[in-house]
């Protein structure tokens, strides 16, 4: 439950805390396009922990330096994008993903937006069936014509 | 009896106050690690003081012992400094020192001029074993028990309440 607050709390926050640092993507380490195309693609996915609201990829934190560098160096040597996240959430949590896995500590965050429009149109179309079946006597008449006043006509 | 279902809407507001309630007494900046329960990374690092001596995880086996991460760049490691040096001379449990992303005679002059708390500190250069502890914010403080495990993480300075509620409790319990 705290993570899903958590989560949920820290995009507020981090927009306030970090809403002056505007990012510039860093320049290429290494001079394989290729590999520095899946850096990338794979640092957009992890959350740089200093500015919570910023993805490796976009932060020039210190430590988001050094994460795109053990990227880069996990891929030099081979290994995998899934491999570079778990590595990464068996470090950090699974806080680090910018897109938190859907699990039961996490049921609620994403299908919660769901639940509460599937409940607030299920209330309202049951409320407005039921009135549409009510007499017609069941409602407050309209005002009745204003009494003839003999000093306006 | 018919108005109770009036009730139901201020119901539902009183959850959602509590939810938003609940969201601000968080601390984003606290993130839950993973790493508590689990066994502490495994490193090897030069002493900060003597670097052709290293440490290694496994020279520490066998006691309970605390792991600080600081740096000489770090404004809140130097507020949290007085407290370790003052913790330390009641020698409960050895201190070491990650000395994280810096430079070795910065770090010596700021032992030098503040006191020095830890039983060693190694010098972690490049960051790496920081990753590995999922450090993010020095200060970090680890407590790792016998057998190599966390047992606990402070994320930001230690305070006199954390060391009195927490951490000297969880140190009794490992050590007896």
């Amino acid at each position: 439950m705290r993570q899903v607050f958590h989560l949920l709390w820290c995009k507020l926050v981090c927009v306030l805390a970090c809403s002056g640092a505007f990012a510039v993507e860093a320049l290429p380490a290494s001079d394989n396009p290729a590999l520095e195309a899946q850096v990338m693609k794979i640092s957009t996915e992890l959350r740089c922990l200093v500015c919570q609201n910023q993805t490796i990829a976009d932060s020039h934190a210190d430590l988001a330096v050094d994460l795109r560098r053990q990227v880069r160096e996990m891929l030099q040597n081979g290994q995998n994008e899934q491999q570079v996240i778990d590595y990464m959430t068996a470090r950090y949590g699974d806080f680090v993903l910018y897109r938190p896995p859907f699990k039961a500590l996490t049921a609620l965050l994403w299908i919660g937006p769901a639940v509460m429009v599937v409940v607030g149109l299920g209330t309202l179309f049951v409320v407005l069936r039921r009135r549409s079946r009510l007499a017609d006597d069941a409602f407050e008449p309209d005002d009745k014509d204003p009494p003839n006043d003999p000093h306006l006509s | 009896m018919k108005h109770v279902r009036y009730l139901v809407p201020m119901g539902i507001l009183l959850v959602l106050l509590y939810f938003l309630r609940a969201g601000l007494s968080l601390n984003p900046k606290e993130v839950p690690s993973p790493l508590i329960g689990k066994p502490a990374p495994a490193f090897s690092l030069p002493r900060l003081d003597q670097p052709e001596q290293r440490i290694s995880r496994d020279d520490l086996r066998g006691q309970v012992w605390m792991l600080n991460v600081w740096a000489s760049w770090c404004v809140a490691c130097r507020q949290e400094h007085p407290l370790l040096v003052q913790y330390a001379k009641q020698s409960k449990v050895p201190i070491y020192g990650l000395n994280y992303k810096d430079e070795r005679a910065a770090g010596m002059k700021w032992l030098a001029d503040f006191g020095n708390p830890y039983t060693a500190s190694i010098s972690d250069r490049d960051g790496r074993v920081g990753i590995d502890f999922g450090v993010y914010g020095v200060p970090e403080t680890f407590v790792i028990d016998r057998e190599g495990v966390i047992r606990y993480k402070q994320i930001g300075p230690l305070t006199p309440e954390v060391l009195r509620d927490t951490i000297e409790p969880l140190l009794k319990q490992l050590n007896s």
